[in-house]
């Protein structure tokens, strides 16, 4: 198109302008962007390490950790769906269909907690499955379809239990009452520690620098991040884009899986609301992640930083005794800092939320 | 009553670059005037100034001797003036009814209410329609505008610019959405407007529409009028206005590559939906030019080749092996690569250095297993950026702070240097300086004499004069000609081209 081609011509021109030195102010807000959120996390670690007694504790340190555990891994698992472009709005539901499904396994089934494990983790791949089938080869939009993923698996997971929580000492259909429990091995997923490190925190550290690496220094993730920024560009480079997006969302839905053993394995019995929260504060953490040193992309790191910081403001205020509404309004700030460091003082514009690359 | 519509010393320019420079024309009522031009040439700014579209234009406009500052789209309509643009889905609106997208106008205008029912608009709609006679009954007009087919859509916006009998009406590419059977009628439309005393302005490529319609024939070429036709038309020297400016040398014959080795047979293959199937080998060792107006099929044919696009029909064999790409992926496994033509929809990625793009496409080169090298990758950056010499200050650079031709080089490079079975380049030059156009030329030529075929796809004949052996020219989809250049010469070339079917 005639366009076209003036628009390259005027860019060829612009293109030397680009280069000229930055100013020191410039510097300095860029300074703000990649340490900003960093700084902000400390601030308040150090405040609440000053003002709070109980917070200076090693144990609450790590019932923090722990606490944050099953959103952070959900997190994970959203910003490996970010990466290529999407976002799973389904976690909430599978970390919940994963309690439903680990108490069932026990309660009604009476089997093994290794069996509910592995029952949970196959649940969890298989709503990745789904999402992946309804957008890779049904071509329906990300958030669309795992929207619809979201109610089915929310509503579907009642329908074995009679909409009932599962626990020990359960009347089932036919009056008979429920054969087994949960198995203290299973409990102690949530129990357990290596020294002072309690399980669900080892779980997430490993998880997270295992999907650092598979986003940061593997080709796959490398592929995968040219997904989601110019999609059309990884298919004419030969990038098999519909596998990388399956695999993203089975992905997240494994992930999502073992936030909801860990949360199965600290409240004990089949809840049929748990996970409720779960969505949005993991796609508030990925989002809040995003902001994280100034990459203004979805990663791991980020992720994890903006867990732990979610993490710390929640321990503390409830430690100072605000009243439970308050930690909405927190999260509700560390995202719009996060957001106010990546949309408006970060010079480079966020790559997901651009359908169009440049 | 109409007036003529004139121009005098007409300009635009966007920043250091100016589009137009100084357009005399007199668009006479009564009278379907053709515009050619090649990409670039400034077909689309004149029609915008004319439309009200871009309206910091030097010179005058005066329509029936008085003088008048189109300065917005609605002094333009005012005026009488028309367009109906290419891109139809610039001009419908998604989720309205086909009625109200008819009367779209008068809803915006408040002439019509807009709490007014669908009931209420359908005896105005049916009135629109009628414009055009076109039979369009209630439960139609009641539809949503998507579910009307694309050319129906095209007449569409036709009646919605036909209202008000306009002085002007510029129709830009108006039929490439049409069969032939609904160009057919939109001719009749023109030919009845001409009639009445309208000044039909008429943009396209496809020679035969403007040989069955119009009364005069411009070409444009770099921002001024080059020509100016009436019938009968010489085809031959309205394209050699176009296309040939003989500025270039041509190359020294003696060195033109002669392949031998047929590597990829197509094998009645049709490119386009109206077009005849035709059989082509592109041969290892030498550099297949592929010339032909824009819309004749020269991006099909480069996408089809690559599976990033099935061919409308046909098959290919790569080696004398069955070759069905279903994805690029499938074509790259096969040592066929492609650059695409629109280098920053299909290639760039924002923050990507050029050793990440240059990479890119063969991560396992510098990868162990799948974990990245980046020493590896920073080499294969430097020596991209080394062997086409692209000017960057380290492979750490962002691509998208390189120029065109540079960025071009890169993605480029990123494949010749990989030692294709089969290169296609689709509009390689878009974009690019003549520095690295020769650049780029001097490499495809390179590659292609040490084996590789080379395919470059070109709507500008110099590009491919400077880079072909051989030369194949494409007309609305179909195989017009097939020479090797120095048994040719431009003149045949654009003869071939000009034969109006």
């Amino acid at each position: 198109m005639a366009t076209q081609k003036t628009a390259d011509q005027a860019h060829d021109t612009a293109a030397p302008g680009a280069t000229t030195p930055q100013r020191p102010r410039r510097d300095m807000r860029e300074l703000v962007v990649k340490y900003g959120f960093i700084a902000v996390t400390v601030i308040f670690f150090i405040y609440f390490l000053a003002t709070i007694d109980a917070f200076r504790m090693s144990s609450t340190m790590f019932s923090m950790l722990k606490f944050t555990s099953v959103v952070a891994i959900a997190g994970l698992g959203v910003t490996t769906t970010m990466v290529v472009g999407g976002l799973d709005l389904s976690v909430g539901s599978t970390v919940g269909l994963s309690v439903t499904v680990a108490a069932m396994t026990m309660v009604i089934y009476a089997q093994q907690g290794s069996v509910a494990i592995v029952a949970v983790l196959i649940a969890g791949a298989v709503i990745g499955a789904i999402n992946a089938l309804l957008i890779v080869a049904l071509k329906i939009p990300d958030l669309l379809a795992t929207l619809a993923t979201m109610f089915l698996v929310q509503g579907l997971k009642l329908v074995p239990v009679d909409g009932q929580s599962v626990s020990s000492g359960l009347i089932l259909r036919d009056g008979t009452v429920a054969p087994g429990k949960f198995t203290s091995g299973f409990l102690e997923i949530n129990r357990g520690s290596i020294g002072p490190v309690p399980y669900p925190v080892i779980i997430w550290a490993v998880l997270g620098v295992a999907t650092w690496f598979l986003l940061s220094r593997t080709k796959w993730g490398r592929i995968m991040y040219a997904i989601g920024s110019n999609p059309e560009a990884a298919r004419l480079a030969g990038a098999r884009v519909g596998r990388y997006k399956a695999f993203a969302y089975i992905l997240s839905g494994v992930f999502a899986s073992v936030a909801g053993l860990i949360l199965a394995s600290r409240i004990g019995q089949g809840d049929i609301s748990a996970g409720n929260s779960t969505l949005l504060d993991a796609v508030a953490v990925a989002l809040v992640g995003t902001s994280v040193l100034g990459v203004n992309k979805p990663n791991a790191f980020g992720t994890t930083i903006g867990a732990i910081l979610i993490g710390i403001l929640l321990t503390g205020t409830t430690m100072m005794n605000f009243q439970y509404y308050w930690q909405d309004v927190v999260k509700g700030l560390v995202l719009f800092v996060a957001l106010v460091f990546s949309f408006t003082l970060s010079a480079r514009k966020r790559r997901f939320t651009a359908a169009v690359p440049l | 009553m109409t007036a003529s519509v004139e121009m005098r010393g007409i300009t635009m320019s966007f920043g250091a670059n100016e589009v137009l420079k100084g357009i005399d024309l007199v668009l006479a009522p009564g009278e379907v005037t053709a515009m050619l031009g090649a990409n670039g040439a400034g077909k689309s700014t004149l029609i915008k100034v004319l439309s009200g579209v871009n309206s910091d234009y030097g010179g005058d406009i005066l329509i029936g001797g008085e003088p008048v500052r189109i300065d917005h789209p609605t002094t333009a309509r005012h005026h009488g003036i028309q367009a109906v643009h290419q891109k139809i889905a610039d001009g419908v609106v998604p989720g309205l009814t086909v009625a109200e997208n008819l009367l779209f106008e008068g809803i915006v205008n408040n002439q019509v209410a807009r709490a007014s029912s669908l009931r209420g608009l359908m005896p105005r709609a049916r009135e629109m329609a009628a414009v055009l006679e076109l039979d369009w009954p209630d439960d139609l007009l009641r539809k949503d505008i998507y579910e009307l087919p694309i050319a129906e859509q095209q007449l569409l916006l036709l009646c919605r610019a036909l209202v008000v009998t306009p002085q002007l009406l510029i129709l830009d590419e108006p039929t490439s959405a049409l069969s032939e059977a609904e160009a057919e009628r939109l001719f009749d439309v023109i030919r009845s407007l001409r009639d009445k005393g309208v000044a039909v302005f008429y943009v396209s490529h496809r020679l035969a529409e403007i040989d069955d319609i119009a009364d005069r024939l411009l070409v444009l070429r770099d921002g001024v009028i080059r020509s100016d036709q009436s019938r009968p038309f010489d085809w031959g020297a309205a394209l050699h206005d176009m296309l040939d400016s003989g500025e270039t040398e041509a190359r020294d014959r003696s060195q033109e590559l002669r392949g031998a080795d047929e590597v990829l047979h197509l094998d009645q293959v049709r490119l386009l939906p109206k077009s005849r199937p035709f059989d082509l080998g592109i041969r290892a060792g030498e550099v297949t030019g592929v010339f032909g107006l824009l819309g004749s099929g020269g991006n099909e044919l480069a996408h089809g080749m690559f599976g990033s696009q099935p061919f409308v029909g046909g098959s290919m064999t790569l080696n004398a092996a069955p070759f069905h790409p279903k994805s690029p992926a499938d074509a790259i496994e096969r040592e066929v690569y492609m650059v695409p033509e629109d280098r920053a929809a299909g290639t760039l990625i924002k923050d990507w250095s050029v050793a990440m793009i240059s990479t890119f496409p063969f991560l396992a080169d510098v990868s162990r297993l799948a974990v990245l090298n980046h020493p590896a990758e920073a080499k294969v950056g430097r020596s991209v950026i080394d062997e086409f010499g692209v000017v960057a200050q380290s492979e750490d650079d962002p691509v998208l702070s390189l120029s065109g031709g540079n960025q071009q080089k890169v993605v480029v490079g990123r494949w010749l240097r990989k030692r294709p079975t089969v290169m296609i380049l689709n509009e390689p030059f878009q974009g690019v300086d003549v520095g690295a156009r020769h650049d780029l030329a001097e490499k495809a030529r390179e590659v292609a004499a040490a084996g590789s075929a080379v395919v470059v796809m070109s709507t500008d004949l110099e590009e491919i004069m400077e880079v072909s052996d051989r030369v194949i020219v494409l007309a609305d989809g179909n195989l017009r000609f097939d020479a090797y250049l120095s048994d040719t010469s431009r003149d045949e070339i654009l003869t071939r081209l000009s034969e109006v079917e």
